[in-house]
């Protein structure tokens, strides 16, 4: 069945994750259908609610920030052969560690309190995801279970936390008390108007930045470092990767220790820099959303960007779908999210094999010219 | 006898907790055992209280309603089946998919159809639910002080769905333990290339084994919008797929031992919520989650070796190739 023939780079990274999301919106249309309302308007909607005006743009980019940190997770342990489910619980404890910081340190100046931030959400993202890695590491605990039940540990551990101890005082809802502004992200339309650029108020802050940055980094990381290289390794071939002196339990170790730390960010951006405060399920399924965008995003950094930002486009054009068509409401968006890693995760050979075949031909006959 | 009876009331709702978990658990033990981890048990769940509840909600009948439960979990298991056995994708990425799909689905479908939001309408005419069935001399034997408050309250009184997962038990170790076809699943859990070589179709089995996990699924569902409850709303399994799962590796992918596990965990459960604010004589109050936790990190703690060893079934989780 498999195919010793390559698709081209081209074709694997571009092409293949194109056909997936244009069978998975087809899906989609013709579960709008049945809803009883027209595909191509619904799909016209989202795209004008997320993309067509100034404050769709701010939207779709602040919902991309958070599926950036946690699709730059899931990839970097995929690239070391691991398979973190658990990006939804490390980001839920790593946003501790960052709101933990700006409550603690609400005088002090942004500047300073911006770098313990970032480290306290990465190093409490890492710690959860330290005791599933040490265990696969050492013990050979399946990861995928591991991360799974850390998730629930970490919902529970949060719900705790929140309602007995964090929790402001004299308040009903389990939410901490509002950070103080020097510890608070400055949000894009504030940047922008310093450099005259006048942009509608909108949740999308530096943490946007910041992710971007990440992205980079994780890019120099694995395809330009000798650790990177060790990691993709162990990931495709842990046989040759012991052969070669690189020791397995340290790649898996370390490579979840960078997955926990990058979902861990994920506060950066939903509390440092639009909540202001600790509050209950804050990730709200953005860790399974960053599974969606690096299967689709085929683990490459560039991709995670461009699948995040359609995921951006997918949540915020479904929030204005909602609000036009009273038939289909946000969950649509979250179907659409399941038919894509149905398609780019699980399904991938449906497509890759004939597509696969169709290159081969091609290439066939030119090489017989 | 006041704290028998509280035991007695915290073992029926340990019973109420158990039924669902027990038949994913059962229904993830059929897949796991062929070799297919099943991801899905949650969305299939899920999938089949929606379907279940809609169907009842529309037809007034609960049997209706099972049907259709059964029949959508299924399809979703042959998506899964699909993806994974023909296919040969990844069964951790197959089932997550579909666990998120059917979280869209139901409350858009929902939506839709009722315009309740999302949920279905309340189950409350005749026949549309899976109630109680009150065991014969059930009301007398509440006055026999002891044994007869296990016989009116535990033994009485459950619905077809309880007693059928309680029967499933036996019948899967003896399916798993005593017939060919177990013989064949259990196998090609373990070694599908010696499977192959006897001539029997790797493909097949797991099939089956997906296929069976569905139906069960479907009952597992069904019980959870027409029996516990009446209707569907949005996120009702509430992770109970993921804490069958737990189950099934804590009871080491055997019938009996994931039953217990399956009571314990319902017991924690059940515990959980009588504990809420009560202060306990030397520990003090004892925070709510951290029992409701506490199955999780049970299972991590098993899965590391250090409580007793769970040793999956070998080949789980690696596609069939006969080339290899």
């Amino acid at each position: 069945m498999s195919s010793p023939a390559k698709l081209p780079r081209w074709a694997e990274l571009g092409l293949l994750p194109l056909i997936n999301l244009v069978v998975a919106l087809l899906l989609s249309g013709v579960i709008i259908k049945i809803l009883g309302e027209s595909p191509l308007a619904a799909f016209k909607l989202m795209a004008t609610g997320a993309l067509g005006t100034q404050e769709g743009i701010g939207y779709t980019l602040y919902y991309s920030t958070n599926f950036i940190f946690t699709g730059l997770a899931v990839a970097v342990a995929y690239h070391a052969g691991l398979f973190n489910i658990g990006a939804e619980g490390q980001a839920y404890i790593g946003g501790l560690g960052t709101g933990l910081v700006c409550l603690w340190l609400g005088a002090w100046p942004f500047w300073a309190v911006l770098p313990l931030a970032v480290l306290a959400g990465a190093v409490f993202g890492a710690a959860w995801a330290f005791i599933p890695a040490y265990l696969q590491a050492k013990r050979g605990s399946h990861i995928v279970i591991t991360t799974i039940m850390f998730n629930f540990i970490a919902a529970a551990l949060m719900t705790y936390l929140l309602v007995n101890v964090l929790i402001k005082p004299g308040q009903q809802s389990p939410e901490t008390r509002e950070f103080s502004t020097s510890a608070v992200m400055p949000a894009a339309h504030e940047m922008l108007a310093r450099l005259g650029i006048t942009f509608v108020a909108t949740p999308l802050n530096l943490a946007f930045v910041l992710a971007l940055i990440a992205s980079v980094l994780v890019w120099l990381f694995i395809w330009r470092t000798r650790w990177g290289f060790a990691l993709r390794v162990a990931g495709e071939n842990p046989a040759a990767a012991v052969y070669a002196g690189i020791a397995p339990p340290r790649i898996i170790i370390g490579a979840m220790l960078l997955s926990g730390a990058l979902a861990g960010c994920l506060g950066l951006n939903e509390l440092m820099g639009s909540q202001h405060r600790i509050l209950m399920d804050f990730p709200s399924g953005a860790g399974f959303v960053g599974i969606a965008v690096a299967l689709m995003g085929r683990n490459h950094p560039a991709g995670i960007i461009v699948a995040s930002v359609l995921f951006g486009a997918l949540y915020q054009g479904g929030s204005q779908l909602s609000f036009d068509m009273p038939k289909v409401n946000r969950d649509m968006v979250v179907v659409i999210q399941g038919l894509v890693i149905l398609l780019c995760g699980a399904m991938e050979n449906v497509f890759k094999t004939p597509l696969t075949a169709v290159f081969a031909r091609f290439s066939e006959k030119k090489g017989g010219e | 006898m006041e704290t028998y009876t509280l035991i007695v009331l915290l073992l029926a709702a340990t019973i109420r907790v158990a039924t669902p978990l027990l038949l994913a658990a059962i229904a993830g033990l059929f897949s796991e055992r062929a070799g297919v981890i099943d991801l899905g048990l949650e969305g299939k769940m899920l999938g089949a209280a929606f379907a279940a509840a809609a169907v009842s909600a529309t037809t007034g009948s609960a049997w209706l309603g099972l049907g259709a439960g059964i029949v959508t979990a299924v399809l979703l298991a042959l998506i899964i089946g699909y993806a994974c056995i023909t296919h040969r994708g990844n069964q951790v990425v197959a089932g997550m998919a579909v666990t998120i799909m059917v979280a869209g689905l139901g409350p858009t479908l929902g939506l839709a159809w009722f315009n309740l939001g999302g949920q279905t309408p309340q189950l409350d005419g005749v026949g549309q639910r899976f109630t109680g069935i009150v065991l014969p001399w059930a009301q007398s034997a509440k006055e026999v002080p002891v044994p007869g408050l296990i016989y009116s309250e535990l033994l009485s009184g459950q619905n077809l769905i309880v007693y059928f997962a309680a029967a499933l038990v036996p019948l899967s170790a003896w399916v798993f333990y005593r017939t060919r076809f177990g013989l064949r699943l259990r196998a090609v859990g373990e070694n599908p290339q010696a499977v192959d070589t006897a001539g029997i179709s790797v493909n097949g089995l797991r099939y089956q084994a997906v296929l069976i996990s569905g139906v069960l699924c479907g009952v597992a569902g069904t019980y959870l919008s027409t029996a516990a409850s009446s209707g569907f709303v949005r996120d009702m399994t509430a992770g109970k797929g993921y804490l069958a799962l737990a189950a099934l590796i804590f009871g080491k992918w055997k019938p009996v031992p994931t039953l217990m596990a399956c009571l314990l965990f319902a017991f924690t459960d059940a515990l959980a919520t009588r504990l809420q604010g009560v202060a306990l004589p030397v520990v003090g109050v004892i925070p709510v989650q951290f029992i409701l936790a506490l199955p999780y990190a049970l299972t991590v703690l098993l899965l590391a070796g250090f409580v007793g060893k769970a040793v999956a079934p070998k080949a789980i989780g690696v596609p069939y190739s006969k080339e290899k």
